[in-house]
């Protein structure tokens, strides 16, 4: 490809997206809502904070690593190893790179 | 940043406030019914940006701010943390809250952030190091404090201070106020076995700027006595709003804070535990 | 070794006595009173690595979550007083920890909620219009160099996490695809914004991050994915909001 070419293809690239998004933008209602989170979810990524109380919860230090067979990992449809068959919940190292 | 430099607010009212939760956002600037300040934890406002500070930034502009810091480690035997005290100046140089407030407490040890407010024995050498962190605070954020009697579950043998006389003596020394939990007087003396009343009718309330009322857990130890743990879960029970009224009564009206950090409830339950201060308020007022 | 070394030791090390000097109204050592603070501290902090990973605690179950993150916490106590980042060295704690070794895409996914919480706590920003690219010439918008967001981060996986994540965080999200993923967060207002690249976009996203010029990062992009689509990339990071400056040199 030609460097005029490319450079005509890349303006093209860009003038579908500046117009793409425009489109997007007009199409949504705009809330100016400061404080409120998305409607329907919580604020999980808040994270943590300080707290200045105490607990009368009191630390098991139990032991258990059966359990993680409880967890979500456990029905969860892993990628299919290079041979076809599908990993439930032990998921093998894929053989590749990070992705592009 | 704030539109004006000028402090809004520049004190708490003698009215009831509430601690800050995000989840009550809309209902307190629809409906704040008899809250008249917030209080929020110093920590969870010291991010770069985002939602916490464009809410603080809003409420800031309708209600007084109290901010209270849980991480200065004011007790600790080791020196303050200098980032820790940059990021609280920085704060409270954009905020300009009504109020600002800690523990004492201790709470980093070695540069590990423990996050409980750890107990101090009360002696000549303990006296001397608090006073100290509290006037290298007062220098750096250039303001006064106030400083808050903790919940005690055990003593140390090596304290020879009466609690009440060690607020009472850095107060002295240090200018700083005194913030007054009256839960923690109750849950306190509950575990030591000691007189509530006495310990209220002993503190100095004139240095009071601010009051906190919360509710606590009960669990006994391994004698069977009653151990009471500061949980801020539950409401305020009658024993602690009899204490309360009492310590109104004696020294007069003053800022009140509800503290209710576990389980949170929804914003009307939370406007009902405070609405209860008021007309004890309102009588130290007439 | 001084009282609130001891002190911190004890807090820290169930296995361990109370610390010395400590007593009840009786006069007598205090054992249930000094767990109190042992409990605050404990709990506390497993109670905040809960908040801040939902998705591995999903994965591998509450229990399970619960008693590894005292060992976690143990190993790693906070360093700092701001606990909305309480958890850094999970990423590494799960690549080593035994008990989950099977499930290798752990560390991915923590990196990834890691990511989120920074995002949302990031500084704002002012992107710039969308329209500033298109009206630069193609020739100098090629050697341009990009600055973006505080709140953007790209995540780059050789595991589906934003499948994973959506299936733990999203009602009705589908099974997690089986290739890996590069996302892309992004902070529009205040909400993060979770965006999964399209082939060749992690890559692109990537090289502009590294200063690498608009150029530059289109042909390590092309050289990649020969069909890499620039307008759907560009489209992610008008939509996040992402771009804050174009520099020329």
């Amino acid at each position: 490809m030609s460097t005029t070419i490319k450079t005509l293809a890349v303006a093209g690239a860009v003038a579908a997206a500046v117009l793409g998004h425009a489109t997007t933008v007009s199409a949504q209602a705009k809330e100016k809502c400061f404080g409120v989170s998305l409607a329907g979810k919580n604020d999980c990524a808040a994270g943590p904070g300080t707290t200045c109380a105490g607990t009368s919860k009191v630390d098991y230090q139990g032991n258990a690593w059966s359990l993680v067979d409880a967890g979500t990992c456990a029905t969860m449809e892993l990628p299919a190893m290079a041979d076809g068959t599908a990993r439930m919940g032990s998921l093998e190292a894929l053989e590749r790179d990070i992705p592009s | 940043m704030l539109d004006s430099n000028a402090p809004r607010f520049e004190r708490l009212p003698n009215a009831p406030g509430v601690g800050y939760k995000p989840q009550h956002f809309s209902d307190i600037l629809e409906n704040p019914g008899p809250v008249a300040w917030l209080e929020i934890h110093a920590e969870n406002y010291m991010g770069d940006g985002g939602r916490p500070l464009a809410q603080l930034r809003i409420l800031a502009e309708r209600f007084a701010i109290s901010v209270h810091g849980v991480g200065l480690s004011i007790g600790g035997e080791g020196p303050l943390d200098p980032d820790h005290l940059a990021r609280l100046k920085h704060l409270l140089g954009w905020l300009q809250p009504a109020s600002f407030s800690e523990h004492l407490a201790w709470s980093t040890h070695d540069s590990h952030f423990l996050n409980d407010l750890l107990p101090l024995p009360y002696n000549a050498a303990t006296l001397a190091r608090v006073c100290d962190h509290i006037d290298r605070v007062q220098e750096v954020v250039g303001r006064r404090m106030l400083l808050e009697n903790p919940s005690n579950y055990l003593a140390f043998a090596e304290s020879d201070m009466a609690e009440v006389d060690f607020l009472a003596e850095i107060a002295r020394r240090t200018g700083c106020g005194l913030l007054f939990d009256v839960n923690n007087v109750f849950v306190s003396a509950t575990n030591q076995q000691t007189d509530p009343l006495g310990y209220i009718d002993a503190f100095p309330l004139d240095r009071v700027g601010e009051i906190h009322l919360g509710g606590h857990d009960e669990d006994m130890d391994e004698t069977g006595a009653p151990l009471l743990i500061d949980s801020h879960g539950k409401p305020v029970v009658d024993p602690v709003w009899a204490l309360y009224r009492h310590t109104i009564e004696t020294g007069g009206a003053k800022p009140t804070l509800i503290e209710w950090d576990n389980d949170v409830p929804d914003w009307p339950v939370l406007m009902a535990e405070a609405q209860r201060a008021a007309p004890i308020l309102q009588a130290a007022l007439a | 070794m001084g009282g609130q070394t001891a002190f911190t030791r004890a807090l820290l090390d169930p296995a361990l006595a109370a610390p010395e000097g400590l007593v009840n109204p009786d006069g007598a050592p205090a054992t249930k009173r000094f767990d109190v603070y042992r409990n605050n501290v404990a709990v506390s902090l497993i109670e905040a690595l809960e908040t801040g990973f939902p998705v591995i605690c999903k994965l591998v179950g509450e229990a399970f979550f619960k008693a590894m993150a005292g060992i976690y916490l143990r190993r790693f106590p906070p360093t700092s007083q701001l606990m909305m980042f309480y958890g850094q060295d999970m990423p590494a704690f799960l690549t080593g920890f035994e008990p989950v070794q099977h499930l290798q895409y752990l560390p991915d996914v923590a990196r990834l909620e890691l990511a989120l919480r920074a995002c949302y706590h990031a500084a704002d920003a002012t992107p710039i219009a969308p329209e500033t690219l298109q009206d630069m010439p193609a020739d100098r918008l090629m050697a341009a160099r990009f600055e973006f967001a505080p709140a953007m981060a790209l995540i780059r996986s050789r595991w589906p996490v934003h499948g994973i994540w959506r299936m733990n965080m999203e009602d009705g999200a589908p099974q997690p695809g089986n290739a890996g993923e590069n996302v892309l967060l992004t902070r529009p207002e205040y909400d993060p914004q979770l965006t999964t690249l399209a082939p060749g976009g992690g890559t692109f996203v990537a090289a502009l991050m590294n200063g690498k010029a608009f150029g530059e990062s289109l042909d390590a992009a092309t050289a990649q994915v020969p069909d890499f689509d620039l307008t759907a990339t560009l489209g992610v990071l008008f939509a996040g909001a992402a771009i804050t400056r174009l520099n020329e040199d």
